[in-house]
C-alpha cells in the first residue's frame, strides 16, 4: 500500500479526509460552486468583451450613424472633413417586407447597398457562404445568416422583397454575418426572432433604382478619430445634415444590436459579482464549523502530539495540509465547471449573438483570482482553528473537556421544556447552548433559498412584464407601419383588409428631447385620445386617458431625463418643417419595455403644422382570418414594416426557456447543493458530536426513529427557521438584480410570486430531507458498543 | 411482544445461554471474545463476574442484555429466543425489561437528573415515578440538577435510578465503581443492592475488584472467553461492609 510509504502524521492526514469524505465532499462542491460560477460568469463576460472588441476592430463597426432623408453622394465629402471624422462611407439602408417560401406571416427586414468597390469598409460583412452579388445582375442580394439559416435560405434560393411598394423577386447569392447584427433584432422587439427578422445586401445601384436615390444616400457611417468627442460630432452633424432630412445622428449606445450585448454583458458583470460570494460566503461558514469541530475533537490527539514533541508548526501544519486539500478539491472541481459551462454558454450565446468565432477562454487571472478568493475563504474559514491549535498546551489538551453544561437555561425555555417530552428537550436545550452554529445552520440555508428564489424570481418577473406590455398596454395584435407618414383616411383603407376587427392610427415622429445637459433622440408616438389597444397605464396598471396637451413620458424616459410632470421639455423635430418647441411634460407613464414618448395625435399634427398624418395603424385581428390579412399586408406597397405580435410573444417565452431556463436549472442545482451541503454537514457534526449521547438511548431502549428524532428534529426546526430568512434574502436578491437589470430596453419588475417561494421552499425542504435521510442512514448503523466502551 | 407464558414461575432461569461465541475478524488475525460459553442466572439473583481484561466479560453482558449479537449459539430471556430477534425487538426488548449501568455513566448533559430518569419512563409500560427512582439511589434533593452539576458518584446513582426506574427484570451493570473511590463506589453498589432486594431485579454486576465478589449471591470467573469457575455465596453480605 501506497499509504505505508507517507510519515505516520501524514496517513493520519489521509485517513481523516477519507472519514470525513462526504462532509469534505460537501465544502469541496460549495467552493466549487462559487469558483465554477465566477470563472463561467466573468470568463464569458471577458470572452464576450474582446471577442466583439476584435469583431468590431477587424470589420470597422460604425461609431456614429447619421440617417438622413435624402443627401447627395457628393456630401461625403464634407462630412469626411468634420473634426474628429477618420473616416465616413455612405450607403442606402431602408426597411421592407420580405416574403420567403413557406412563411405566411410577412417579415419585416432591412435592406442595404453594398460598397461598389470592393476593400476594406465600415460595418464590413463576413461572407460565410456563397458569393457577392454580380453588379451586372440587379436581383443578387446577400442574406444574413440567422434569417437564412431560419428559411434555410442557400446561396441559389429565391425571396420577395417589396423595395419601394415594388414586389421583387430576388435570389440569394451568399450568406453573411456583419458586426451591425451580431444580435439580430427587429427595432421595438425585446428578443431576436430568425424568422422574422431578414437583413439582406444589395448592389448599391440596384438599390439606389429601387428607392429613387440616384446619387444620392440616405445613411452615413462613421470611424471616429481616438479620443473625440462623440456628442460634438453628433451636433456637428445633424447641423450639416439638417437641410437633407436627418432624423438625428447617434452612436453606438443607440444601436441595438451593440445595445443588447452591452446589456448582456452588463448582466454577466452582475451575475458575476453577485452569485460566487455567496457560494463562498457558504463555504467559509461550512470550512470553520467543520474544521472547528474536528480540531475539537482531536484536542487530544493534538496534545499528545505536542507531547510527544512535535513542534506547534507541525502540527499546525497538519491541519492547514487538510484545509488545503479539501480547498483543492473545490478549486478543481470549480474549474472543471467554471469550463463546462462556460463553453455551454458560449455555444448557446452563439444561437443569439452571431459572432463569426465565439470561444470561451478566461484569462489567466481569472483563475488565479477565483484561487486567491478560495484561499482567503480558507483561511478565514479556518483561522480560529488552527490558532486553537498552535496555542492548545499540551498538558491541558489531555484533560478531557468538561461536559457541556446545560444549566443555564432561559426561563422562557424551560416554561416551555415543561409541556413537552424529554427528547423534544434534548433538541430546544441544544439549540439553546449552541445559538451561533444554530444561527449559521440556518443562515447557510437560508442563502441557499435566497439564491433560489433570486434566480427564479426573474422567470416570474420576465413574463409578468410582457404579459403587461403585450395585454395590457400595447394590446394591439398587428402593427403596420407605412413607408410614409399618410393621410388619417388610410386607416379606413386598413379597416377594409381581411380580418381586421379594428384599426388605431398613430403617428410617429422622430425628435430630439433635451432637458438642460440631458438629450434623447427619441420618437413620439401620436395616438387617439379613444386609442384602446395602445394604451397607457399608471403605476397601478390602471388605464390612463391621452391628455389634450402635452406630453406623456415613460418613466424611465423621465428618469434618464431627469424630469417630473409639470415640467417643460424642448423638443426639436427632425422631419417636416423641423421646429424646435418647449412642450409641457402632462403626464408619466408606467412602462416596462422602451422609452416611449406619446402625444395627442392631432395635437401633435398641429404642432407639426401638418395636416393629420398617421405612420402606421394598430390592428386588432379575427386570428381565423389572419392567413388572408398576411397575404394582403405582404402584397400592399405602402406598408414598410409589420410587427406581429403574438409571434413576438412566442420568440420571447422560448428565448426565456432556453436561456434563463437554463439559468434556473443550474442555480437550482447549485443552491441544492448548498443546502444539501449545509444540512448534511450540520447533521454529521451533530451525530459525531452527539454518538455518545445517541447510542445511550438506544440502549435504554429507544427506537432509532426515536433517536434520529432528536438529531433531525433539530435540522428540520433550523430549517424551518431558515425559510422566512431565505425568503426575505431571496426578496433582497431579486431587488438588486432588478436595479441592474433596469435599463432602457427592458425594466422587470420587483415582483416574488408565491409560487417562487413555494418552489423554492420545495427545493430547500427536499435537499434538507434528502441529507436527513443520508444521516439518518448513519444513525441506523450507530455501533452502540464500540461508542459505549471509550470514555468522551 | 406477548408476556412469555412461564413468566412467574419461579424455577425458571433469568437467562440461559448455549455455547456462545463471538469471534471478530478472520483467518490469521481472528479475535475470539468467547469461546462457547454456557450459563445460567437464575431469577432475583445478584451476579458478579470477575476476570481479566479482555477475557470476555463485557462482550458477553452485552450480548446477554441485546446490545450485540453472539457469532454463534443462543440466548434465552424467559421463554424467548433474543439471538433469533430482530433490531426492532431487541430495542422493545431492552424498553421494557433491561437496565444498563455502564462505568462512564452515558447520562444526557442537556437533561437534569429527573429528565434523564423520565426519558426512559415516558416509554416504559410499567415505571415507576422518577422522583421514586431517584429517592431509592439517595437523590431525592438533586432531582434537578444537571449532569454538569453532579459529582461522579451522583451521576453513576443518576444511571442506575434511570435503569431501574422502568422496574426491569434484569440490570447489567459494567464497571459501575471503575471511574469512583471506594467510599462513593460503596454508595453506588448499595444502590444496585438495594433494587435487587427490594424489586427482586436479577443483577449482573461487572468488576475488577474481587472484594465486591462479597455481596453477590453468585460469582463467575472469566477467562479467555470461557467460564472458569462458577461460586455460588449463600451468605452475602450487605455493601457497607465491604471495603478496598
Ligand atoms: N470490535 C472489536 N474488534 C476486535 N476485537 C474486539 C472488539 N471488541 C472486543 N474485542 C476483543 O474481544 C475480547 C473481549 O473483549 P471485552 O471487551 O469483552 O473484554 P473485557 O473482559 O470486558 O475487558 P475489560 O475488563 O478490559 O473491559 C478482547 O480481546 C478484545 O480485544
Ligand atoms: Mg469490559
Amino acid at each position: 500500500m501506497l499509504i505505508e510509504l507517507l510519515r505516520p502524521l501524514d496517513r493520519k492526514l489521509i485517513r481523516d479526509l477519507w472519514a470525513i469524505k462526504g462532509q469534505a465532499l460537501a465544502i469541496a462542491v460549495v467552493i466549487g460552486c462559487g469558483v465554477g460560477m465566477y470563472i463561467m460568469s466573468k470568463g464569458m463576460l471577458i470572452s464576450l468583451a474582446e471577442t466583439r472588441a476584435a469583431y468590431y476592430e477587424r470589420y470597422r463597426f460604425a461609431d456614429v450613424w447619421a440617417p438622413v432623408k435624402r443627401a447627395p453622394d457628393a456630401l461625403l465629402q464634407q462630412i469626411n472633413d468634420l473634426p474628429d471624422v477618420r473616416r465616413a462611407e455612405t450607403r442606402i439602408r431602408a426597411g421592407v417586407i420580405l416574403d420567403v417560401e413557406g412563411a405566411a406571416a410577412p417579415i419585416t427586414g432591412e435592406i442595404q447597398s453594398l460598397a461598389r468597390i470592393a476593400g476594406p469598409h465600415i460595418n464590413d460583412i463576413v461572407l460565410r457562404r456563397g458569393r457577392y452579388p454580380d453588379p451586372i445582375h440587379e436581383e443578387e442580394v446577400l442574406a444574413l445568416d440567422a434569417f437564412a439559416e431560419a428559411h434555410r435560405l442557400e446561396p441559389g434560393a429565391h425571396l420577395y422583397a417589396i423595395l419601394n411598394g415594388t414586389k421583387k423577386k430576388l435570389t440569394v447569392t451568399g450568406i453573411v454575418q456583419s458586426p451591425e447584427y451580431v444580435y439580430a433584432i427587429s427595432p421595438g422587439e425585446i428578443v431576436p426572432d430568425k424568422k422574422r427578422f431578414g437583413v439582406l445586401w444589395m448592389n448599391r445601384e440596384a438599390l439606389a433604382n429601387a428607392f429613387d436615390l440616384d446619387g444620392a444616400f440616405n445613411e452615413a457611417v462613421i470611424l471616429t478619430s481616438a479620443g473625440s468627442s462623440e456628442d460634438a460630432l453628433l451636433e456637428r452633424l445633424d447641423r450639416l445634415l439638417k437641410r437633407y432630412g436627418a432624423t438625428g445622428a447617434y452612436g453606438r449606445s443607440q444601436q441595438i444590436s451593440d445595445q443588447f450585448l452591452t446589456n448582456e454583458i452588463q448582466q454577466l458583470e452582475t451575475m458575476g459579482r453577485l452569485l460566487p460570494p455567496i457560494f463562498l460566503l457558504v463555504a467559509t461558514f461550512l470550512l470553520n464549523v467543520v474544521v472547528g469541530r474536528l480540531i475539537d475533537t482531536e484536542r487530544e490527539q493534538i496534545g499528545l502530539l505536542k507531547a510527544f514533541g512535535y513542534c506547534d508548526r507541525a502540527v499546525a501544519l497538519h491541519y492547514l495540509k487538510m484545509i488545503g486539500a479539501i480547498t483543492l478539491i473545490g478549486i478543481l472541481i470549480g474549474v472543471i465547471l467554471g469550463l463546462w459551462l462556460g463553453h455551454g454558454l458560449a455555444r448557446m450565446y452563439q444561437d443569439y449573438f452571431r459572432f463569426p468565432f465565439l470561444l470561451f477562454r478566461a484569462p489567466a487571472d481569472v483563475y488565479l483570482l477565483s484561487i486567491g478568493f478560495s484561499l482567503v475563504v480558507a483561511a478565514v474559514g479556518t483561522s480560529s482553528s488552527v490558532l486553537k491549535v498552535l496555542r492548545l498546551e499540551p498538558a491541558v489538551a489531555m484533560v478531557p473537556p468538561p461536559p457541556p453544561d446545560y444549566s443555564r437555561s432561559a426561563r422562557w425555555l424551560e416554561k416551555l421544556a415543561r409541556w413537552i417530552d424529554q427528547p423534544s428537550r434534548m433538541i430546544l436545550r441544544h439549540l439553546y447552548r449552541w445559538p451561533k452554529r444554530a444561527a449559521m445552520t440556518s443562515i447557510g440555508i437560508a442563502m441557499s433559498m435566497g439564491l433560489l428564489i433570486g434566480s427564479s424570481f426573474s422567470l416570474d418577473a420576465m413574463i409578468y412584464m410582457v404579459d403587461i406590455s403585450f395585454n395590457v398596454i400595447d394590446r394591439q395584435d398587428v402593427t403596420v407601419n407605412f413607408v410614409e407618414p399618410r393621410n388619417v383616411r388610410a386607416v379606413q383603407d386598413v379597416l377594409h383588409a381581411p380580418g381586421v376587427l379594428a384599426a388605431e392610427p398613430f403617428r410617429a415622429v422622430p425628435v430630439v428631447l433635451r432637458n438642460g445637459q440631458r438629450s434623447r433622440r427619441e420618437a413620439i408616438i401620436g395616438l387617439t385620445p379613444s386609442a384602446d389597444l395602445g394604451r397607457l397605464v399608471d403605476t397601478d396598471l390602471h388605464p390612463v386617458p391621452l391628455p389634450r396637451h402635452g406630453l406623456v413620458l415613460s418613466d424611465k424616459l423621465a428618469e434618464l431625463l431627469a424630469i417630473g410632470a409639470g415640467e417643460s421639455l424642448r423638443v426639436e423635430v427632425r422631419t417636416g418643417r423641423r421646429p424646435e418647441l418647449e412642450i409641457t411634460v402632462a403626464g408619466i407613464v408606467k412602462t416596462f419595455m422602451g422609452t416611449q414618448a406619446y402625444m395627442d395625435l392631432e395635437s401633435l399634427n398641429r404642432l407639426l403644422k401638418e395636416d393629420i398624418a398617421i405612420s402606421g395603424a394598430y390592428l386588432l385581428v379575427d386570428p381565423d382570418q389572419t392567413d388572408a390579412l398576411y397575404a394582403e399586408l405582404k402584397s400592399t406597397p405602402v406598408v414598410a414594416g409589420v410587427s406581429l405580435q403574438e409571434q413576438a410573444q412566442n420568440a420571447f417565452y422560448e428565448t426565456l426557456q432556453e436561456s434563463l431556463g437554463t439559468f434556473v436549472f443550474f442555480n437550482t442545482l447549485f443552491a441544492g447543493l448548498i443546502a444539501v451541503g449545509v444540512v448534511y454537514n450540520s447533521a454529521r457534526i451533530s451525530l459525531s458530536e452527539r454518538a455518545r449521547e445517541l447510542a445511550s438511548l438506544r440502549v435504554l431502549g429507544l427506537t432509532r426513529g426515536e433517536v434520529s428524532y432528536i438529531l433531525l428534529g433539530e435540522l428540520a426546526l433550523l430549517t424551518l427557521a431558515a425559510l422566512p430568512l431565505g425568503a426575505l434574502l431571496g426578496y433582497l436578491l431579486a431587488w438588486t438584480l432588478v436595479q441592474s437589470f433596469n435599463t432602457e430596453l427592458f425594466r422587470i419588475p420587483l415582483l416574488v410570486s408565491s409560487s417562487t417561494y413555494g418552489y423554492a421552499v420545495l427545493v430547500v425542504v427536499v435537499a434538507a430531507l434528502a441529507s436527513g435521510l443520508l444521516v439518518r442512514r448513519r444513525i441506523n448503523q450507530l455501533d452502540l458498543i464500540a461508542v459505549l466502551k471509550t470514555r468522551e | 411482544m406477548e408476556t412469555p407464558i412461564n413468566m412467574n414461575r419461579d424455577d425458571h432461569p433469568a437467562f440461559r445461554a448455549e455455547q456462545l461465541t463471538k469471534f471478530y475478524g478472520s483467518g490469521e488475525s481472528r479475535v475470539y471474545a468467547l469461546r462457547g460459553v454456557d450459563l445460567e442466572v437464575p431469577r432475583g439473583e445478584m451476579v458478579v463476574l470477575l476476570g481479566p481484561s479482555g477475557s470476555g466479560k463485557s462482550t458477553l453482558l452485552n450480548i446477554l442484555g441485546g446490545l450485540d449479537s453472539p457469532t454463534e449459539g443462543r440466548v434465552y430471556f424467559d421463554s424467548w429466543e433474543l439471538t433469533a430477534f430482530d433490531d426492532w425487538h431487541l430495542t422493545k426488548f431492552r424498553r421494557e425489561y433491561v437496565g444498563f449501568v455502564f462505568q462512564f455513566y452515558n447520562l444526557i448533559p442537556s437533561l437534569t437528573a429527573r429528565e434523564n430518569v423520565a426519558l426512559v419512563t415516558e416509554i416504559a409500560e410499567n415505571p415507576m415515578a422518577p422522583e421514586r427512582a431517584l429517592e431509592l439511589v439517595g437523590l431525592g434533593k438533586r432531582m434537578d440538577h444537571f449532569p454538569a452539576q453532579l459529582s461522579g458518584g451522583e451521576q453513576q446513582r443518576v444511571a442506575i435510578a434511570r435503569a431501574i426506574a422502568k422496574q426491569p427484570r434484569v440490570l447489567f451493570c459494567d464497571e459501575p465503581t471503575g471511574a469512583l473511590d471506594s467510599k462513593t463506589g460503596i454508595v453506588v453498589l448499595e444502590a444496585i443492592a438495594r433494587v435487587n432486594r427490594e424489586l427482586g431485579t436479577t443483577a449482573m454486576v461487572i468488576t475488577h475488584n474481587a472484594a465486591i465478589a462479597a455481596m453477590a449471591d453468585r460469582v463467575l470467573h472469566m477467562a479467555d472467553g470461557q467460564i472458569q469457575q462458577m461460586e455460588v455465596n449463600s451468605h452475602p453480605c450487605d455493601p457497607h461492609e465491604l471495603s478496598w
